[in-house]
Parts: C-alpha cells; structure tokens; sequence
C-alpha cells in the first residue's frame, strides 16, 4: 500500500502545489487523483516516484519510506505512463516496451520476447514491433506507453493524464483495455485525470482535488456522486450526477413486460389478444426489435416496418445499468425501454415508470448499506 | 608535363596526394571541433546562463582571422599543418555548439519525463536519449562547417605550402599556370560536395527513426 502521510509541496516563490495532503492508495486498485488545473494532481504523482521531492511529509511504500531506496531502483519498480506517450522516438516499438527490463539488466532476447508478449496484452499487432513511433497513430503511441510501462511486471502503475490527447472514441477503447488488462493483472494503479467522467469510470476510489492542493474528498465514485462532501465537489460532479450515479444501480432486478412484443408476421388473432397494451414492439423472424406500434395500426400478416417508431437503444438486463435502461426509455418515442439477450433478440420491454420505481427502491437500499458501512466504520475508528 | 592534374614539383605532392591532404587538413578540424562542442553544448543545455557568453565567445573567435591565427601559433607549433588545423577546429565551434544545444533542447519534455521516471540516470539519459534524438541536428551542423573548413584550408598556403589544394592557388600565379588555379577551385568544391553527401548519407544510416518527407502519421 502507499501511504502519502501529510504531504506538502511549497515552490521557492511561495506557491503551494499540495497542502497537507493525506491520502492512503489501496493495493490492486486504481485511485484517481481529479481536480481542476493547478489543484497538484500531477505533483502528487509525481512525489511518488520522487521527481518531484514533498517540502513536508512522507510517502510510505508497504510501511517503508520511499527515501529509504535509491531513487532509480524505486522508479524502476513503478510504471509510468504519461499523456503524449513520450515515447523514445529513436527506438523501435519493441525496443521502447523493452526499456525497463534492459535497464535492470534482462538480456535483449528475452526482454524483446517479453515486449512482444505486452504487444499482444495491450492490443497491438506483432507487426507494429520493427516500426518507429512516428509510423503509429496516437492511440496506438498510448497503448505502447502502457505496455512499456508493465514490461518490467511492477506492483505499481503510476498514469498521468494518459488519455487525455486522444480523441473520445479512441480515449473510450484505452479505458476499456485498461480495465480489461487491470482485471487480469490487478495492479496498484495511481490515475490522474482532470475528467471526472474518466475518473468515475475507471477508479475504485477517487481523490477529489481542490485548487491549492487540499483534498477535497476521497470515496468510492458510487458515493461522491450520491453524497459529494461539500459545494465544490458538488460542482466539480457537474450537473447530471443523479443520472450518472445510475451507472452504479443494476438493472437485472426490472421486472420486464413481455406481453406487448409481437412478431412482424404475427396474425390478427395474435395481435388482438394483445392490444391491451398501448403500444406493442414489432421483432423480426429472429426475434430482434424492429419497433413500436400502436396495435389497432398493424396489419396483421405483414408489417410495414418503415411505419414503426423508433426504439431507441436496448439494454442487456443484468450487464448493462439502470442510466442505460433510462436511456433507452428516453430515447423512444413511447417511453419504453426494450431489454434485448446477449444475441440482441427482445426479452421484454419495460416503461418509464418502471424504470423509476427501481430507481427509488436503488435509492433507499444504496442509503441503508451506506447507514451500515457508516456504522461499520465507526466501529472500526471504535 | 603541362597536363591538368599534372603539378609543379615545388609543391612536393602529387594530385591525389594533395587531396589527400586536403581532406585531412580540412576533417581532422571538424572532429575536433565536435569533440569540442559535445561537453561544451551540454554545460549550455544544463546551465543555461552560459550559453549566451558561449555563443558570444565562438562567434568572437570566428571573426578573428585566420591569418592572425597563425602568426600567433607559428611561434608554438611552427610552418605546420597544425597552425592551419587550429583555427578552423575553432571557427566550427560556432556552429557546432548550437547546433548540438538545439538538438539536445528539441528533445520533447515528455520524452525526458518518461526517461526519468523509468530510472535513466543523467549520464545515461544523455547517452541513450538526448544524444540519439539530436543526431540530425548535429549532422546538419557538421555539414556546414565540414564544408566551410574544406574551403578554408586553402589559406594555409600563405604560411608557406600548408594549404594543400590552396597552394596550387600560389603555384599558378608563379608558373603563370591558370589551370592550376582552376583546378584547385573546382577539386575544393568537389571535395565540399563529396563530404556533405557522405555527411546526408551517414544521417540516414543513423536515423531510420525519422519521419520521411510526405509520410503521413
């Protein structure tokens, strides 16, 4: 675990980076520092790995202080990405991943059969291996930048701002991979960020910074977003934290209506026995949605399909969460959301209505639990 | 006899061999110079207050003439190669010492930053990062000044004989020999030409790493 113990950093002119900053990062997981510019997230960091040196205060690494090893032995037990990638532009890309390792003395052979394995974990294809970084596209540079920085296996993973130069569909993918390849290797990852979308998304608990460098809140994403500690990381959150938090509630608990979905070539009898419900979702011979109807407008036999409203986008009940449920609600036309299996066919639809209903019962059960870990932690402050 | 590489014995060499001379009076300068400039550009790139005297001081150098030079030398080093060798070893100073400090300097911070954080101690981020990343500059530094010095050889001929290519300059005013004259102008620019190819050609060994012309990202 690193334990930073009552940090500060104050610059010669007197400015102030971090004030008294305390904050203790737990084992394989990420914690990510977000906060505005100037709120010394980065120097934060960057005291971990000692580039930057704390005027007050020590950072502990397992119960040890981090002074206590030579400085390029404890850097080289740290990852380190960074926006831009920095990549050795002189370098191939293997050569790049292999960095670390060559510095703790592997031989080039094995540590280029280690880059090559990093290569095929952060999603690169072997071929890119003899090319030069100008030859990749910034994603790729950034992908690159984390496979270097796992090369040497450290415990810990410092990121600083790694995806911020990438555009929001290539920043998405790297998130995803970085989860991914975090699931399997479970580092201690240390994430700054000044996106507090990318923070919710990615950490398991997330340090709220306040320009200054004072900690404005550290809690897991679910309870910044339900419970923000004060103004500031209230507005820090922006203004749709309660439809955000719902990426925190399931959505397997919905109860789905299954009455209301028909088939295109469904007969009169089919459709009439159903026409109880105001509108009804037409599926194709797979079983996949089509769209919304109102009954008494089918014929029945043959659908004209290009009548349908639209149904917005489904969700996987039990994988996807209730804001993407509420979403798909929203988006339609009739209010209703349709749930569709892992293969995309309908398994129910369900309304608006619904939808909220969940939404308050998620409410009162996340406020009882949060009642019972306040408990539990007074009991353990004792 | 009157043939055009053929010279007049008095200047005691025979074509290829004044070349030969030539492109060592004219070399052996650069490489000295640059082993010169390399600890002097990077006291510039680490303390920065001293680069602006530096500059001031090669380029000081660089406006002495050569032939003050020499009369100042030959009381220590003599009628020799060396007295012509010196100064031009100096006068590339003033581009080299730039064109290594901008190398260095064109280093992106973020490579620096990766480099300190993956535990490359200075000498070795020197040698490993820096160095490597401002090979094209430096070599486009070495290029002006490898054909500035091949043309300033020529001048060691006012001290008697050391100007290789240069002294059949003088040996054609005195055996009233134009050729001679046209001979060394075309054989020096020959030479530049020759050095600098070698100069682009030794770059693109050294640096299959940089963005070709029109390749896009």
């Amino acid at each position: 675990m690193i334990r930073i113990d009552s940090v500060t950093k104050r610059y010669p002119d007197g400015t102030v980076a971090v004030d008294r900053l305390s904050l203790e990062v737990p084992d394989r997981a990420i914690t990510v520092l977000v906060g505005p510019s100037g709120c010394g997230k980065t120097t934060t960091l960057r005291m971990i790995n000692r580039m930057v040196e704390p005027t007050e205060g020590g950072i502990l690494l397992d119960g040890t202080d981090i002074r206590q090893q030579p400085v390029n032995t404890l850097r080289r037990s740290m990852g380190y990405v960074i926006q831009n990638a920095g990549l050795f532009q002189h370098r191939t890309i293997l050569d790049n991943i292999a960095t670390v390792p060559r510095l703790l003395g592997t031989p080039k052979k094995q540590a280029r059969a280690r880059a090559a394995e990093l290569m095929e974990r952060v999603g690169l294809d072997a071929a890119l291996a003899r090319r030069y970084p100008y030859q990749l596209s910034g994603g790729q540079q950034q992908r690159v930048g984390v496979a270097r920085a796992l090369a040497a296996d450290p415990p810990v993973l410092l990121m600083d701002e790694p995806f911020s130069a990438v555009d929001p569909v290539v920043r998405k993918g790297l998130q995803d991979e970085l989860l991914r390849i975090q699931d399997e290797l479970g580092k201690t990852i240390v994430f700054v960020t000044h996106d507090i979308d990318e923070a919710i998304k990615l950490g398991t608990m997330v340090a709220v910074l306040r320009t200054g460098g004072r900690l404005a809140q550290f809690a897991p994403p679910a309870e910044l977003l339900s419970a923000p500690a004060d103004a500031f990381v209230e507005d820090f959150l922006g203004a749709d934290r309660g439809i955000r938090r719902l990426s925190f509630f399931p959505s397997a608990e919905l109860e789905l209506e299954t009455e209301p979905i028909v088939a295109a070539d469904a007969d009169a009898e089919t459709i009439a026995a159903r026409s109880a419900a105001p509108y009804l979702l037409v599926t194709d011979a797979d079983g996949r949605p089509l769209g919304w109807s109102e009954p008494d407008r089918l014929t029945a036999g043959a659908v004209d399909t290009g009548q349908l409203l639209d149904h917005g986008r489904p969700f996987v009940p039990g994988t996807d969460s209730l804001r993407t449920a509420l979403d798909g609600a929203v988006l339609s036309p009739t209010g209703r959301a349709v749930a569709v299996d892992g293969e995309g066919r309908a398994v129910g639809v369900v309304s608006q209505q619904v939808i909220g209903d969940a939404i308050r019962a998620a409410h009162s059960r996340a406020a009882g639990a949060a009642d019972a870990a306040g408990a539990a932690d007074a009991e353990a402050v004792r | 006899m009157n043939g055009f590489f053929d010279l007049p014995s008095d200047l005691q060499y025979s074509y290829l061999g004044l070349v030969a001379l030539h492109l060592r009076e004219g070399l052996l300068p650069v490489l000295a110079g640059l082993v010169l400039a390399l600890p002097v550009a990077q006291l510039c790139v680490r303390f920065r207050w001293v680069y602006p005297p530096v500059l001031g001081v090669t380029t000081v150098l660089y406006s002495i003439p050569s032939l003050a030079f020499f009369v100042v030398l030959i009381d220590y080093v003599g009628q020799s190669e060396t007295t012509v060798m010196i100064p031009l070893a100096i006068y590339s100073l003033v581009v080299l010492v730039p064109a290594i400090v901008d190398g260095v300097r064109s280093v992106p911070p973020e490579t620096l930053a990766a480099a300190q954080a993956m535990g490359f101690g200075p000498v070795r981020r020197y040698l490993q990062v820096q160095l490597p990343i401002a090979v094209p500059a430096i070599i486009a530094g070495l290029r002006v000044a490898t054909v500035s010095s091949l043309s300033l050889v020529s001048v060691g001929m006012l001290i008697g004989n050391q100007g290789a290519l240069g002294n059949m300059l003088y040996a054609a005013t005195t055996y009233h020999r134009p050729a001679l004259a046209v001979n060394s102008v075309l054989t020096t620019a020959v030479l530049g030409i020759l050095a600098d190819a070698a100069l682009v050609l030794v770059r693109r060994l050294l640096t299959p790493w940089m963005p070709t012309k029109g390749a896009a990202r």
